[in-house]
């Protein structure tokens, strides 16, 4: 798979382009370069390494969107076997922006449910570009009622740039839709774990993100809202998205110093697309020890941690009132 | 007749013919719906609807509060609870110069006040949005005050009211902001294992985070006349579609058309609708 670079990337991306040109090269030339490759594929790597270990947030949610990034899909393919896809909410529609069903992790029977984006311009618009209707959640929610009822551990895999904001969307409930999940997560009598895999977008993430543990991969990213559109209501000008992504503080980094995650995965060098059975390799290991810690607990000592942990969100002083 | 006197309703300006006062600032209100040029204390008298054409004017937390709950025995949760700037926040402002503002303005220190008291003799607790302060939006100090309010109808047994009047989640409290939407409804499905209810009262405007977490879980879903109400803005989803959007999209009547809420109720009747409402649901006799 040919890479596509971003923006910020254009120094590795020349730098390829030349070992490219120099491997064309060597297969009709009669002087030996692969000396003069390998030179420079320890350069790039470099190169790599040192763009990415001071990355803006900005940068890091150019990452998060990167067209090659592994969607949910790719995670089911890689780390689960036996997928059963379920369709549909069973009163309006199959909502394709969330995929889900059952599936067997290291034999284990569990439910799969996550946003689903789209490679290429068709799929994408089959995806809706991974931004879910009422049926999408509703689709959800039906699945993790299964899940409950069947006792099997949920997983859920976040990547969305939000929920649909459409016409039919708001006709059919997208509030609702939304809310309705958070309260049924917030009480689901199984074990949740939560990855959010590239963009974790506002309301429509959180639909899927309430579980007994969050995770995170390193240059994913979880807002309130899109620096874009954070900066087009505080600054009036999309062009401050760049500054909105600092001071919201999106990046698993930061939210993990907040304590809004519990666990930051580690992506291979030059991001998640870079290299899929590494990130499929950490992401594996990561579940499995989630997995794991959790099945020690009662369902009872569970929902009573994850309740608690609800209710610890937020900062706030306690002053006296006259 | 000079272009003012051709303005005023017919009523008003016979009051007025005849001397010539001096009229202070003020004294007047012209409906945003209607435009009929009413006396405030008129409006006032009336909850803030215009009497000539029902529109609901918006009206604050504290007065709100005033006009649902019985006069006697009335108790603050919550207040103690004071917001802090864990993202040290600033666009164009900073976030506590935006705090201090709205302060300043609405007299409230954020846009949640709770109270405990009784409706009609019912005991209940209820929670009403202050939109004039930062748009109604939720941030940690209102998720908190909501919990609290919770926890007192799970502690004491009591129906849970909501006013909700929000334009979403606070972005000055970054992703904080968004888990208040998991922090309530977790509160919410706490008190319906109780088997208490929650009333939801959807005023204009309730958007964003606030409609798609705990406004819409209500055992009884209401909205005041006219309200706007959806996740997505208005000008979010034209840009996003690019049609135009149809006539009364996303208001009351829209939604009790579509089966997302259970009645419109006009802010004059609030008080019997709910007091009914929760002793029916709490099965126990009518009030008068």
């Amino acid at each position: 798979m040919k890479i596509t670079f971003l923006d910020f990337e254009q120094p590795i991306a020349e730098l390829e382009a030349k070992i490219d040109e120099l491997r064309f090269a060597q297969d009709d030339s009669a002087v030996d370069i692969s000396a003069e490759i390998v030179r420079l594929q320890k350069k790039s790597h470099s190169l790599t390494h040192g763009i990415y270990a001071k990355l803006t947030p900005w940068q890091i949610s150019q990452v998060a969107r990167h067209p090659q990034r592994p969607y949910t899909l790719d995670y089911i393919q890689h780390l689960f076997t036996d997928f059963e896809e379920l369709h549909g909410d069973r009163n309006f529609a199959d909502d394709y922006a969330i995929i889900g069903g059952l599936a067997r992790f290291n034999g284990q029977t569990v439910m799969v449910i996550g946003h689903q984006k789209g490679r290429d311009t068709k799929e994408k618009i089959h995806r809706n570009f991974g931004m879910p209707k009422p049926e999408g959640y509703r689709k959800a929610l039906r699945l993790m009622r299964l899940a409950e009822k069947f006792s099997v551990p949920l997983f859920t895999f976040i990547d969305t740039p939000g929920a649909y904001p459409g016409i039919g969307a708001e006709e059919r409930g997208q509030s609702e839709a939304i809310g309705k999940n958070l309260y049924v997560l917030a009480e689901l009598k199984v074990p949740v774990i939560c990855t959010i895999i590239g963009e974790g977008g506002s309301g429509g993430a959180l639909a899927l993100a309430v579980g007994d543990i969050v995770q995170m991969l390193q240059y994913a990213t979880y807002s309130v809202i899109s620096p874009e559109g954070c900066a087009s209501i505080l600054w009036k000008s999309a062009d401050k998205a760049p500054e909105a992504a600092e001071i919201m503080g999106i990046t698993a980094h930061r939210l993990k110093t907040m304590g809004l995650i519990d666990r930051i995965i580690n992506e291979p060098p030059g991001g998640a697309h870079r290299d899929y059975l590494t990130i499929m390799q950490s992401v594996k290991k990561v579940l499995q020890e989630s997995l794991r810690h959790l099945q020690e607990h009662s369902t009872e000592a569970l929902l009573e941690k994850r309740f608690e942990r609800l209710m610890g969100y937020g900062k706030y002083k306690e002053v006296k009132v006259k | 007749m000079s272009w003012f006197q051709k303005l005023l309703p017919p009523k008003i300006k016979r009051k007025e013919s005849g001397e010539k006062k001096v009229v202070p600032e003020g004294l007047w209100s012209k409906c945003a719906s209607c435009d009929a040029v009413l006396y405030y204390s008129d409006l006032g008298n009336n909850l803030n609807v215009c009497p000539k054409c029902n529109h609901h004017n918006r009206i604050s937390a504290r007065v709100r509060l005033d006009l649902f709950l019985d006069t006697q025995g009335r108790y603050e949760i919550g207040p103690e609870v004071q917001s802090l700037d864990p993202l040290k926040f600033k666009d164009s402002k900073r976030y506590v110069d935006r705090l201090a503002e709205a302060k300043r303005d609405t007299d409230e220190d954020d846009s949640l006040v709770v109270m405990q008291g009784s409706v009609k003799t019912v005991p209940l607790v209820a929670a009403a949005f202050e939109f004039g302060f930062m748009g109604g939006s939720m941030g940690s100090v209102v998720g908190e005050r909501f919990v609290r309010g919770v926890q007192v109808c799970v502690e004491q047994r009591l129906a849970f009211v909501c006013f909700a009047a929000s334009g979403g989640a606070r972005m000055q409290e970054g992703l904080l902001s968004l888990m208040q939407m998991a922090k309530t409804t977790a509160a919410l499905a706490q008190l319906s294992e109780e088997r208490l209810p929650f009333i939801s009262v959807l005023t204009d405007p309730t958007m964003g985070g606030v409609s798609a977490s705990f406004a819409f879980l209500g055992d009884v879903v209401i909205a005041e006349p006219a309200a706007l109400i959806g996740f997505a803005g208005p000008r979010v989803i034209e840009q996003t579609v690019r049609q135009t959007l149809p006539e009364g999209f996303q208001r009351s009547e829209f939604l009790l058309e579509h089966g997302a809420i259970d009645m419109i109720v006009d802010r004059r009747r609030m008080r019997d609708k709910i007091a009914n409402l929760c002793t029916l649901l709490m099965r126990a006799p009518p009030v008068s």
